[in-house]
């Protein structure tokens, strides 16, 4: 009874552990990535090739003066940023990083738990994320913050909808909700190949709603300064980073199990593809924000609608008539 | 044991929360803790097996609904604390939740579920699990309702656009 | 149910990991009070009106439409895992939801319902 729960308890620290590196050094990508990709060099002074750089950049957050404005509504200023960052962790839970593998005689399954609404979970569960942004933008009593919320929020709620519509289609051709079970689904074929207009269809969704450029207009600096954080700073300010790069990661791994197949892949160990696969995903992120400029609100609204909701319906109907004629 | 255990943590958790949401002043602090609400039901959901209404839940009510009441409080901005006061609002609000009370009471009894002295689920076919169990019987024996529910989203689309109008 | 322990530890564990750090920096972080420094933002100039005003409805009717699409998708997720028990009759049967719904979002469209400006 106690064993399987120590076990448990030190998967998941490990697994957070992984992820806040993993998000340190994705700032440390990103600023290399887009440097080479606009003739720069990135960081380069801390550290061998900057490589220390998001350390200093967290020791630095972490010793600055945490301000609270006086107009704030203090308990909620507080609890946003927890509600940003704890959902977008919260979402691995059910990810399963690899196949099912024996090491010292025991079996060692390399997730968290397997439920049979794994998707669904994630789903609800990054919903909740909006009220960071929502809460944030509230209670910081500016009209800076306030509209960056907004705006985001709404945002964020179109397009939910189309990625909600887009991950219908392979669950379809799984017939299970449970990413474990999605991802042996695809041992034969990812459903990337059949599936194609639905995987463009989620990482479009997916790169608004993390707020990522080109869709970034809930932090646009030219308009609102930086929208729904405007007021935060010190670690505060760190948990809303810290929250949106987790949550980068979280919709990428969600791309990885539902279209690219997950751990599957030749050769390699299960855990290797599927890093690779994830890592994949994030740079398409960083790409797209070195080369396409920031989109106009209405322009943003109008994509959603009016382009990818009824593409991935559209999408939708199609392949439950040919998954029954197939059948 | 451990499933008690669980269940008064959750309970209690309901409780206190939703008696947060009726005595808290601020709207937005109300919304607050109808969110824990909504995640202490979702977890006694679990517990009687029904993880898919578990899961709309929070992704319906906690990710749809109670953003919306946010964004009326925000787009309203009613004055923090003079906001609707009158007394009036507890003597209807009770009246009506005394009457839901006994209706979903008496709905429970008369369900018989007490008689042979276990709540939870009944256990599935093999292979069969909680939502693909609710998928079969939603699209053949509650057809009906399924599709009305779909006129009852039509309307709701229309309503939608009367409000949207500018003229 | 054990399922969902797991579930639990792991929000109580990233709860607590951004408590930790939100205050741990406190004990090395200056702490010096100055009214202008507590003052919100607003590029330089001193505030001139609280920021919770009223704000655009659209925002209002996103969040509404939201709120229909979302229910929606939800009839979706069961219907797919169950597809391949209910076949035909079950085909149809999310077909005239779904065709309901679209006619909803064609009248919404042609309406201007979407129409941000």
């Amino acid at each position: 009874m106690l064993l399987p729960i120590v076990f448990t308890i030190i998967k998941i620290l490990i697994i957070v552990t992984v992820i806040l590196l993993a998000v340190a050094y994705m700032t440390y990508a990103e600023r290399k990535v887009i440097g080479a990709m606009q003739v720069r060099l990135g960081p380069t002074h801390t550290g061998p090739y900057g490589l220390l750089q998001p350390i200093a950049d967290a020791v630095k957050l972490i010793a600055k003066e945490d301000l609270t404005p006086d107009m704030v509504d203090r308990p909620v200023f507080i609890i946003a940023p927890l509600l940003t960052m704890v959902p977008a962790l919260a979402g691995f839970a059910v990810i399963p990083f690899a196949d099912n593998f024996t090491m010292f005689g025991m079996e060692i399954k390399p997730y968290i738990t397997d439920l049979n609404i794994g998707l669904l979970y994630v789903l609800a569960i990054s919903s909740v994320g909006t009220y960071g942004v929502i809460m944030s933008g509230w209670a910081s009593n500016s009209k800076y913050a306030l509209l960056g919320s907004l705006r985001s929020s709404a945002q964020v709620l179109s397009y939910e909808t189309a990625m909600g519509l887009s991950l219908v289609a392979p669950v379809l051709l799984a017939g299970s909700l449970s990413l474990r079970e999605i991802t042996l689904a695809q041992a034969g074929m990812w459903f990337v190949v059949p599936q194609i207009v639905a995987f463009v269809v989620y990482v479009i969704a997916a790169v608004a709603e993390t707020n990522r450029a080109p869709f970034d207009l809930a932090e646009a600096e030219t308009e609102i300064v930086a929208g729904f954080h405007v007021e935060y700073s010190s670690m505060k300010f760190a948990l809303f980073f810290l929250g949106e790069y987790a949550n980068m990661y979280l919709v990428s791994t969600i791309a990885t199990v539902m279209f690219l197949g997950g751990w599957n892949g030749p050769l390699l160990p299960p855990l290797v593809w599927f890093v690779i696969k994830v890592l994949f995903i994030m740079f398409i992120f960083l790409w797209l924000r070195a080369t396409l400029p920031r989109l106009r609100f209405d322009q943003l609204m109008s994509l959603g609608w009016k382009v990818l909701i009824p593409i991935a319906l559209a999408n939708l109907m199609i392949t439950a008539i040919v998954v029954h004629i197939v059948r | 044991m451990m499933a008690q255990v669980a269940f008064y943590i959750l309970a209690v958790l309901a409780v206190v929360s939703a008696l947060g949401v009726i005595t808290r002043e601020n709207p937005v602090h109300s919304a607050l803790w109808m969110l824990l609400t909504f995640f202490s039901v979702a977890g006694i959901f679990v517990q009687l097996g029904a993880e898919f209404v578990a899961a709309i839940q929070v992704l319906v009510y906690a990710g749809a609904i109670l953003v919306l009441y946010l964004f009326v409080v925000m787009l309203l901005n009613p004055r923090a604390g003079g906001f609707i006061r009158m007394p009036a609002k507890y003597i209807i609000g009770s009246a009506v939740s005394i009457v839901v009370f006994f209706q979903i009471a008496i709905t429970v009894w008369s369900s018989g579920i007490f008689k042979n002295g276990t709540i939870g689920p009944l256990p599935y076919a093999e292979g069969m699990n909680n939502v693909r169990a609710y998928g079969n019987v939603l699209f053949t024996k509650y057809l009906v309702p399924f599709e009305i529910a779909s006129l009852l989203l039509l309307v709701a689309m229309i309503g939608a656009i009367v409000i949207a109008r500018k003229d | 149910m054990n399922e969902y322990l797991p579930v639990a530890i792991l929000m109580l564990i990233a709860g607590a990991v951004g408590a930790i750090m939100m205050f741990v920096g406190g004990l090395i972080r200056p702490k010096k009070y100055d009214k202008v420094k507590s003052s919100v933002y607003e590029c330089g100039m001193p505030e001139f009106s609280d920021a919770r005003k009223r704000y655009n409805v659209r925002f209002y009717i996103v969040a509404l439409l939201f709120v229909l699409f979302d229910v929606e998708i939800v009839f979706l997720y069961p219907w797919a895992v169950a597809f391949g028990d209910i076949g035909l009759y079950g085909l149809v049967a999310m077909f005239l939801f779904l065709i309901i719904l679209v006619i909803g979002f064609l009248y919404e469209w042609k309406k201007g319902a979407l129409e941000w400006v």
